[in-house]
């Protein structure tokens, strides 16, 4: 049915619902990703495809449903509950401290540090160097230049690579190629598909159909806050996902698999 | 993306450490609006070279001892300033809550009083005064979201009020108790001032040899050791020509106390915000908030804390002013405090839109604040002179980092 080795899903939503007062973001929804592959998340604008990722990153909190890792039940509440389980958001723009230097980006909020909280820069450093490599990453001429300094795609790539350095298990990448160039698009896919073959379980937010079918090895598509279906890759075509968006047309193999 | 490019950064590591790389390094990003210390040193240089030719006694040691004990409080008072602007925000209380614990430092050391305490209790007293209403701004600003223009406006009005309350009747305490008075006016004498200038410099070399073999055995580029060397070797001369041109002075020769405490903290300071976790969260915040926020950094509590550096700075910089009159009064925290500690951070390069700055701009700040004061004063021009220059000056230095700002916003995309 699908191209994933895993049984359990890495990460598994079970009737998501979220309202902000009489708004229903969210109602009834399930979703799922595993182990080394790309899960793209589809829907037009409201569909709800935001709130989602806030109530998994501990941004909003759900008001009905389940989150399992693993298969086992949790509670986010916070950005630190999500940190903690190895989920990784990765925002559009609201990633990175323009301020600060690319190292200091990767390392926000969980600084290496002694004791006395006094920095240890050297092991910062040489994590980043280390997972901008690995990742070959290799237009960042200094991982000590501000981030401010740096174009859209590198941009995007420091952030993309913060998701790895922490080894996290579910990456979820929101709109990562809105806004960029041609060759940075490129890059940056090229990293999503890179993040997947490490084992990481990705989630790919696009509106961007050519990017999501280029990478994407399923694709959950959201309407109204309310699940459409989930398609394969290899099963679909652009016409039926756009469809699907747009009218929200049942996808005939795939509805009863995820619930 | 090429396979060719792990060679290239390795070599591109190598080349990092020659002197001919680092001053490429640093030209462009001079080009690129990040200029450093280069403007407010340059300012510090030029506004001693006019004075000088002005007036005969400026560079002279007792002028130079004077000056040291004239900017001490405004100094003091802008490195809290430095972190409340590095988070983006503003404290307009700042003057008059000095001046309130400049009032509580000399009111709990009244002698004849039921509150006669020691001097150091009372300084004990008057700082956490100062937590006190850095607490209260901070928990104001940071739970109920109220703008801190607002909320430091407000405590301004209330510390004024609280000051004349407390001197009403009388209008003025003096400050009798010896430790209190010698924070602005002991002097250390010729030798140990010897010392100090030696541990500092000890201190310097060991602090920039920790890095460096820290770098050096993670495999990392380590900066030229030449120029590591040569600013090691530049601030520790300036330690101890500032100790043996303070050892001329007549007829009390010797480096100030007061001194060594503005070194102190502003060491401090530069520490807590270049070297620490709570630093690193204290630029983020300023930097991108809501990253912050989404990186597990707890920006409330980062807000609160900062507004207390800023109550704690406030109130040693309003102990050292009342130290240095022997008493307090009604003009408490007055006059042109708050925004010559303001400028002083301004002009030191800290950037008033959150985020970019260095701590030790609160001391070059203080110094040409300090400066242009002491030398008007010298050649005898009016306060009208005094207000205009330093107005023109903190022009210039809000000018300079709003075009640097957008350069290097235009740079970045």
């Amino acid at each position: 049915m699908n191209s994933t080795s895993t049984p359990t899903p890495t990460l598994e939503l079970r009737g998501i619902s979220k309202s902000f007062g009489s708004v229903q973001a969210l109602s009834d929804v399930n979703f799922e990703v595993r182990d080394g592959e790309v899960m793209a998340l589809v829907g037009d604008n409201g569909a709800g495809k935001s709130t989602l990722i806030k109530c998994v990153a501990g941004i909003n909190s759900i008001d009905e449903g389940q989150i399992l890792f693993d298969g086992e039940p949790v509670t986010i509440h916070g950005p630190k509950d999500a940190a903690k389980l190895g989920i990784e958001v990765v925002y559009q723009d609201l990633a990175l401290a323009d301020n600060l230097d690319v190292v200091q980006n990767m390392f926000l909020g969980r600084e290496i540090h002694d004791p006395a909280f006094r920095l240890r820069e050297a092991p910062m450093e040489q994590r980043t160097v280390e997972t901008l490599k690995s990742l070959s990453v290799t237009t960042i001429r200094s991982v000590r230049q501000a981030v401010a300094t740096l174009s859209g795609g590198q941009r995007q790539s420091v952030a993309v690579a913060r998701a790895v350095l922490w080894n996290n298990r579910v990456v979820f990448l929101d709109e990562p190629t809105a806004a960029l160039g041609v060759a940075q698009t490129r890059q940056v896919l090229d990293l999503v598909k890179r993040l997947a073959d490490q084992g990481l379980a990705v989630v790919l937010v696009s509106h961007n159909l050519v990017d999501v079918f280029e990478v994407a090895t399923r694709i959950t598509v959201l309407r109204l806050g309310r699940n459409v279906g989930v398609y394969d890759r290899d099963k679909t075509n652009e016409q039926e996902i756009v469809e699907a968006i747009t009218f929200g047309s049942p996808a005939p193999e795939e509805t009863g698999a995820v619930a | 993306m090429s396979s060719a490019a792990p060679a290239d950064v390795q070599a591109a590591a190598e080349d990092q450490n020659s002197i001919g790389a680092i001053i490429r390094a640093r030209w462009e990003a001079i080009r690129g609006g990040d200029v450093g210390s280069l403007p407010v040193i340059i300012g510090i240089i030029a506004i001693g070279l006019f004075f000088n030719a002005k007036s005969p006694i400026f560079f002279s040691a007792v002028n130079f001892q004077n000056l040291i004990g004239q900017l001490a409080g405004v100094t003091v008072i802008a490195v809290g300033v430095v972190f409340v602007l590095l988070i983006g925000e503003i404290d307009l209380s700042i003057g008059f809550a000095s001046g309130l614990c400049g009032v509580a430092v000399a009111y709990f050391q009244q002698a004849g009083t039921g509150h006669d305490y020691p001097g150091l209790v009372a300084l004990a007293l008057a700082i956490g005064t100062g937590l006190l209403i850095g607490l209260i701004q901070g928990s104001v600003i940071a739970f109920i979201g109220v703008p801190s223009f607002v909320v430091t406006l407000a405590g301004l009005l209330i510390c004024q009020g609280l000051i004349l309350q407390i001197l009403g009747t009388q209008g003025v305490i003096g400050i009798q108790d010896k430790q209190i008075n010698d924070i602005s006016n002991y002097i250390l004498t010729k030798n140990t001032g010897w010392i100090v200038a030696t541990i500092f410099a000890v201190g310097l070399a060991a602090s920039a040899l920790g890095g460096y073999v820290s770098r050096r055995r993670a495999g990392l580029p380590t900066g030229n050791l030449l120029l590591t060397v040569g600013r090691v070797v530049f601030f520790a001369g300036l330690a101890y020509a500032a100790v043996a041109v303070c050892n001329k002075a007549q007829p009390r020769p010797g480096f100030p106390l007061v001194g060594l405490i503005v070194v102190f903290l502003v060491g401090l300071g530069g520490y807590v915000a270049s070297r620490t976790t709570f630093g690193r969260h204290v630029y983020a915040v300023g930097g991108n908030a809501e990253a912050a926020r989404r990186a597990g950094i707890n920006v409330k509590l980062i807000r609160i804390l900062v507004f207390m550096i800023s109550g704690a700075m406030a109130a040693m910089g309003g102990v050292i002013l009342a130290s240095r009159l022997n008493g307090i009064d009604l003009t408490a925290g007055g006059g042109t405090l708050l925004l010559d500690s303001i400028s002083a951070a301004v002009i030191g390069g800290v950037s008033l839109f959150g985020g970019r700055g260095r701590v030790i701009g609160a001391l070059y700040g203080g110094v040409i604040i300090g400066m242009v004061a002491n030398g008007i004063d010298l050649l005898a021009y009016s306060d009208a002179i005094k207000l205009i220059s330093t107005g023109v000056i903190l022009l210039g230095a809000v000018t300079l980092d709003t075009v640097l700002r957008r350069r290097q916003a235009t740079v970045g995309r």
